[in-house]
């Protein structure tokens, strides 16, 4: 091991292994997570050549080997726990993603929800079998997170009892669903249903796209790759377009809706029930947006303690990198960062699995409200986590650039998540839309509850609303419980602000949709604030429930630097409402770079509880042995320019122009 | 584009396939809705672009140059994105040979006017920049007698160089390289080697596959004693066959994010000897008897890495930017997603406050940094003439301020083009869009030719020293000055009215970076005076001292500004827009650094809110010149080499059209009959 790192590990103040105990939640999940880790590292099917020096068409391929093998061997050994399962495949992909994705993910969960009792029979065991290779086509080439604007249409036809599907102009073909291109066979397609002359809204078809056997597509489909993209080479996003296609009646997903044979459309009873699926997703993102952030640290803090630069007192030997406060400053706050975001993940997903708890039993009280505000979630951990990434390639100079880092792929799998699922912009919008209602209700004297409760304090104040900021600044600047405030106070401000300020639009103009528009980046700010304010307070709530005194402790100087960096990069807000004084500004700059300083001795120690294999990171400059220069020199000589001594374009362009000239 | 029937689309296609990929400007059918953006503009946009280009004459000859490259098939970019590295790498070098001959067949000549067009119009798809660094490193560092050896051979492309400065071990931080170059006075020749691995020069462009000769820094010995870092010319391949000489291990250093078509490379040097004539002698040279002789700065190996700063400012970095904007405004104006109004058809996503916001500051960057570009050049030209004279004086204000500028730009033009990237949602994520390519290329200027975060410590360096200056009275360089007017305190607004004032807003900036520079060296004072060392000291504030570069340099950029609008004073209706960026420029910065200006009571919280209302209304007035105002630039659609940015705004057919040609749709993939059959099989009896 390099020496460097083989210092930073021994002077560590605390034992990584508790704190990726926390991390799993549980020693035994941890011990479970590294047998199956194991199964994959050990086994020689699944290795295979960096895919960086692959061409798409190959990198698809050997994605697709791997994700038949991946079945295969999961069954094998009889692995069948859907966490189990995802430690199982991440450990096979490292940064990249794989075609049959959907298949799994949306296009089975959706069978199981939405389908009938005799649908399901008929379709779930051949998907389950992989006989079906199925996507979820929902994304049109002229419409996204706007849904109601689909233009795909699925008419019926009674005298067949048929569905005609159509993409009656070119921005309704379907575009971007994973898997399309070339991998799958069936889709389900969102389309608008037409029957009995009428419109009835968006649903949900199953649709053959290529012939059993031959895989070629069916008469009145066309179906292809949409060709390069910024990264997810392996995948085969595609596009479809349908003209005239008949599917039989049953083909509409008909646990909800229904057209009957006549073509009399019965309507469902609830539509909130998708929402329940959209937070699980949500906090799936929730939790990528912190492992990506945490790949990413991981690999930009070992190689701040392997490099060597500059010096900082004439004379001496070169220091590490990470010892400069500038890099410090660069690295650690996102630290702190990747482990808020672990802990809002793990509150998503575990509210979420309460809250199914109830819609079994009929309650759909709690869902619009968890929709909305997991809406914000996404946008703010994506976001944050995205420009987090490309800081941490940055913070590695030229070497974060070269594919050897992993940094590029880790980036470029994870930025599309700012956009699918609901572009972050719109998310944030959402939540904001939930925050002014829980504010006008407030207003008119009804109390809120939970998250957004906070604006309850408003109420006593809405005769003199201006008021609110106005409270002595009591802010504690060492106490974490004292900042949740100092953000609540924030949070409410801009929520305030933005209302008041909707209102005065609102009073100048005719439409409700002009006047959220002129005020949209005021309700982005507020809800961005209310985000800021939920990690904040999970954080500080994760501290409570770790038991070991020198884990604690450290974790106490991570929240600490996440929440006071979040106000020394926001001051004119904190500022501007009165909730802290310049006075305390400054001290706020100061404490940050103290806890620089108190955290760098455990930052290697922090990045291993990460606990992340080699084979997983996929980076030379954060492999954990620290030995990045020969590794990168062995990695450079496979480069495909490499293959002979002398490259052909010497033969073909540069001799001739030579003798030319 | 919802009520367009089959028909049309149908017609549409059949019409482009006709005339190829991208259809050049004039007669040719637009997009309505991106027409109608264009019949409202309140100026000139062909004056604008005149203006852009430094006069009309320019513009004519631009466009000539382009009408010549762009109607060469030879020159296509339309594959671009479907190639793998080494097919990337073989097209660049054919093209930079190809160019050659074109620009001989059209009597071109390398210091002509039209050069610079060629590369504008060819960027970032040609082998050989590096070669231009290694001429110009030996322009800057060589001897009458060397220029006259080596320019005219690269000049004809006899010999291919690279500039081999970093190495894997050291970057920005040139006196830690470890590469040594020995002198032996008996043979009259220097014997570079690499010592060890983190010494292996890496990274270099041209390095890799082509070049034939490298500019090689290393640390120069003569009888045992170090005189640090040096330049020297050898020869690292053959000229007959292109192998490597003997000694030299030499190759390319693997995938990167962008720069697929450059071989950047490695290179290990093991007891190479060359004569005593190939160190690059301007500045300092060894006799035949090892005496060493040196004359001028300290600084002037910095000189080749200040000239190149300029030059990527120009041609790799701030065109960037512009065609970012171009590509995701047109775009904006195209898309339409959801309504503003029940009952109205869906709205333009450019009419959305939170488009506006991402896209119409980025396009006042753009513009500040065009501006901006014209600055530096003349400081630098004035500069660079004088240091030729060996006068080095104005060379620690040249390095602060190209540094200072060169960090800052790269920043918000890389941050600029991935918020352009984003805002074009999903699309924006396709290689097609032209997007990825950009900001992956701008990406790196964040670290190439020094990395941002060294360089503004630089900037903050000289700051630090003016202000010493200032305390003692003496004078400062020009750049700086204005460290030394007296600051009123508070900002003198009423209105938000008034926050449309340059003098207004100038001021707020002049105060924050004074304020901040002023923060950051009575910081750095009180350590030192309570006994931290120099160093410790200073390393305890670097994150205040670059805070204070940024605003610093982030003024500077503001005040070129507001200096700019001045001069057009006879070009009411452009001087009037341009007015318009400007203060949305500087009222954004504002908005975005809130606490900068709050703290310390320099703006108030009153003050600030109508900063944020006048800066809101700002995005209302340029958004209805937004596309002219992007048209300006003039990029053809070849260089945009766009999906979502051409002039004609047919942007989903043409995805559609583009995507077609994508290998993976023509090459036959065995994943079908080698994977997923044996799975379909069984299904065929059940369905």
């Amino acid at each position: 091991m390099n020496k460097d790192l083989r210092r930073e590990r021994d002077s560590a103040s605390f034992n990584p292994e508790l704190l990726t105990h926390v991390l799993d939640g549980g020693a035994e999940r941890t011990r479970r997570r590294r047998e199956i880790e194991a199964l994959v590292l050990n086994d020689p099917d699944f290795q295979h050549e960096d895919l960086n020096f692959l061409s798409r068409s190959q990198r698809y391929e050997e994605a697709i080997r791997k994700s038949a093998l991946m079945v295969v061997k999961l069954r094998e050994y009889g692995i069948a726990d859907p966490d189990e399962i995802y430690w199982f495949k991440r450990t096979c992909q490292g940064s990249f993603v794989e075609p049959l994705g959907l298949h799994f993910s949306m296009f089975t969960n959706t069978l199981q929800n939405q389908c009938t009792v005799a649908q399901q029979d008929k379709w779930l065991p051949p998907t389950y079998g992989l006989q079906i290779i199925g996507t979820y086509a929902q994304t049109e080439m002229g419409h996204g997170t706007h849904l109601r604007g689909l233009e795909t249409t699925a008419t019926y036809d009674p005298a067949t009892q048929e569905f005609i599907l159509n993409s009656p102009t070119v921005t309704s073909i379907k575009w971007w669903p994973g898997g399309l291109g070339k991998t799958s066979n069936h889709a389900i397609v969102l389309a608008q249903l037409y029957t009995q002359g009428q419109c009835k809204g968006l649903h949900a078809f199953i649709v053959p796209i290529r012939q059993l056997g031959t895989h070629e597509p069916l008469p009145g489909i066309t179906v292809g790759d949409i060709g390069p993209k910024f990264g997810y080479d392996e995948m085969d996003n595609g596009y479809l377009k349908m003209d005239n296609f008949r599917i039989p009646r049953e083909n509409m997903l008909m646990k909800y809706a229904k057209v009957e044979p006549d073509g009399t459309y019965v309507k469902p009873v609830s539509d909130k029930l998708t929402y329940g699926t959209m937070v699980f997703i949500r906090s799936l993102i929730v939790g990528d947006s912190a492992r990506s952030l945490s790949r990413a640290c991981t690999i930009a803090i070992r190689y701040s303690s392997v490099r060597h630069q500059s010096e900082l007192k004439p004379g001496d030997p070169e220091p590490q990198i990470l010892d400069y406060q500038t890099q410090q400053y660069k690295l650690f706050p996102l630290l702190a960062t990747a482990y808020a975001f672990h802990f809002v993940g793990a509150y998503m997903k575990k509210t979420y699995h309460r809250i199914t708890g109830d819609i079994n039993q009929g309650d759909l009280r709690q869902l619009p409200e968890l929709h909305a505000l997991t809406a914000g979630l996404k946008a703010f951990t994506s976001w944050t986590a995205n420009a987090g990434i490309e800081e941490c390639r940055m913070a590695c100079g030229g070497h974060g650039y070269s594919r050897c880092s992993g940094l590029p792929d880790i980036y470029v799998t994870f930025t599309p998540s700012c956009t699918y699922e609901g572009e972050n912009t719109v998310m944030m919008l959402q939540t904001a839309r939930f925050l002014i209602k829980s504010y006008t209700q407030v207003s008119s004297g009804q109390l809120v509850s939970g998250m957004v409760s906070y604006l309850n304090d408003l109420s006593g104040q809405h005769i003199q609303p201006q008021q609110v900021a106005a409270r002595p600044t009591t802010v504690h600047i060492n106490d974490p419980d004292s900042l949740v405030e100092a953000y609540k106070l924030r949070a409410s401000r801009l929520v305030e602000a933005a209302a008041k300020n909707l209102k005065a639009e609102l009073n100048r103009r005719k439409s409700q949709e002009d006047a959220w528009n002129r005020t949209s980046v005021d309700l982005v700010r507020a809800s961005e604030a209310h985000c800021h304010y939920v990690v904040v307070k999970l954080f500080t709530t994760q501290l409570s429930e770790i038991n070991d005194a020198a884990v604690h402790a450290v974790m106490n100087s991570l929240c600490l630097l996440y929440a006071l960096y979040g106000i020394s990069k926001h001051t004119g807000d904190f500022l501007q409402a009165g909730i802290l004084t310049d006075a305390q500004v400054t001290q706020v700059y100061q404490r940050v770079k103290e806890l620089l300083t108190a955290i760098r001795p455990n930052a290697v120690a922090l990045v291993d509880a990460f606990d992340f294999h080699d084979n997983h990171l996929g980076s030379v400059l954060g492999r954990y042995d620290g030995n990045i220069y020969e590794n990168m020199f062995e990695w450079a000589k496979k480069s495909p320019l490499n293959k002979t001594e002398v490259h052909e374009s010497f033969h073909k362009h540069l001799k001739p122009m030579q003798a030319k000239l | 584009m919802a009520a367009q029937g089959k028909g049309f689309q149908q017609s549409q296609m059949a019409q482009w396939n006709r005339s190829g990929y991208f259809r050049s400007p004039g007669s040719r059918d637009v997009n309505p809705d991106l027409e109608a953006e264009r019949q409202t503009a309140s100026f000139s946009v062909e004056r604008l672009t005149a203006i852009l280009d430094g006069g009309a004459d320019n513009t004519r000859t631009r466009r000539a140059v382009e009408a010549v490259i762009y109607s060469d098939p030879g020159f296509s970019r339309e594959n671009q994105y479907f190639q793998s590295q080494n097919e990337r790498y073989e097209t660049a070098v054919r093209k930079a040979v190809y160019l050659k001959e074109k620009m001989h067949q059209m009597g071109w000549t390398e210091d002509g006017p039209e050069v610079k067009y060629c590369y504008r119009a060819l960027g970032g798809d040609l082998a050989f920049n590096i070669h231009r660094v290694f001429k110009s490193s030996i322009l800057a560092l060589g001897t009458d007698e060397q220029i006259a050896k080596w320019i005219p051979l690269a000049d004809k492309y006899h010999i291919i160089g690279t500039y081999a400065q970093t190495e894997l071990g050291h970057g920005t931080f040139l006196r830690g390289l470890e590469t040594t170059a020995i002198f032996d006075i008996s043979t009259q020749e220097f014997t570079l080697n690499t010592p060890k691995i983190s010494a292996m020069k890496w990274w270099p462009g041209d390095l890799g596959r082509s070049a034939t000769h490298a500019v090689v820094f290393a640390q120069l010995y003569i009888k045992g004693k170090c005189y640090g870092l040096h330049a020297f010319i050898l020869q690292i391949r053959s000229l007959r066959d292109h192998s490597p000489a003997p000694g030299v291990i030499v190759g390319d250093i693997g995938p990167k994010m962008n720069f697929e078509h450059i071989d950047n490379g490695y290179l290990m040097l093991q007891n190479i000897n060359i004569p005593r004539e190939n160190m690059l002698s301007r500045f300092s040279q060894v006799l035949p008897d090892g005496t060493y002789m040196k004359q001028g700065s300290d600084k002037i190996n910095y000189l080749t890495m200040i000239i190149t700063r300029v030059q990527i400012l120009w041609t790799e970095v701030i065109p960037m930017l512009l065609k970012a904007c171009t590509i995701a405004i047109r775009y904006s104006v195209v898309r339409r997603q959801s309504k503003l109004n029940p009952g109205d058809p869906e709205a333009k996503i450019l009419d959305y406050q939170t488009q506006q916001q991402k896209l119409l500051p980025l396009l006042a960057t753009a513009y500040a940094f065009h501006f901006m570009n014209g600055y530096v050049n003349e400081f630098y030209n004035k500069g660079y003439t004088e240091i030729k004279q060996e006068n080095f004086d104005s060379l620690p204000e040249l390095h602060a301020l190209t540094s200072g500028l060169k960090a800052i730009i790269t920043e918000y033009c890389t941050a600029g083009a991935e918020v352009c990237l984003r805002a074009c949602g999903g699309h924006g994520y396709s290689a097609l869009s032209g997007l990825p390519f950009l900001y992956t290329k701008l990406a790196a200027s964040c670290t190439y030719e020094g990395e941002n975060t060294v360089l503004f410590l630089q900037t903050a360096r000289f700051l630090v020293k003016c202000l010493a200056a200032v305390h003692s009275g003496q004078p400062i360089p020009p750049s700086a000055a204005y460290l030394y007017s007296v600051d009123s305190g508070k900002c003198q607004a009423w209105t938000k009215m008034d926050f449309l004032r340059p003098d207004i807003y100038g001021e707020a900036y002049r105060h924050r970076a004074t304020r901040l520079l002023g923060n950051a060296a009575t910081k750095l004072q009180a350590l030192v005076q309570s006994g931290a060392e120099q160093h410790e000291a200073w390393n305890q504030c670097t994150v205040q001292l670059v805070k204070a570069a940024k605003a610093h340099c982030h003024y500077i950029v503001v005040k070129n500004f507001i200096d700019t609008v001045e001069k057009l004073r006879n070009e009411a209706e452009i001087q009037k827009i341009v007015k318009h960026l400007c203060d949305l420029f500087a009222l954004h910065g504002i908005f975005s650094n809130t606490g900068d200006f709050l703290h310390a009571g320099y703006i108030s919280g009153d003050q600030m809110d109508m900063v944020t209302a006048s800066y809101l209304d700002l995005l209302a007035v340029i958004r209805n010149n937004a596309v002219p105002l992007v048209d300006a630039f003039d990029f053809t659609d070849e260089s945009l080499n766009s999906a979502l940015g051409s002039y004609d705004g047919h942007v989903y057919q043409r995805l559609y059209e583009w995507a077609q040609k994508s290998p993976t749709n023509q090459q036959v993939s065995q994943a079908y009959a080698r994977y997923l059959k044996p799975l379909f099989q069984s299904a065929l009896s059940k369905l």
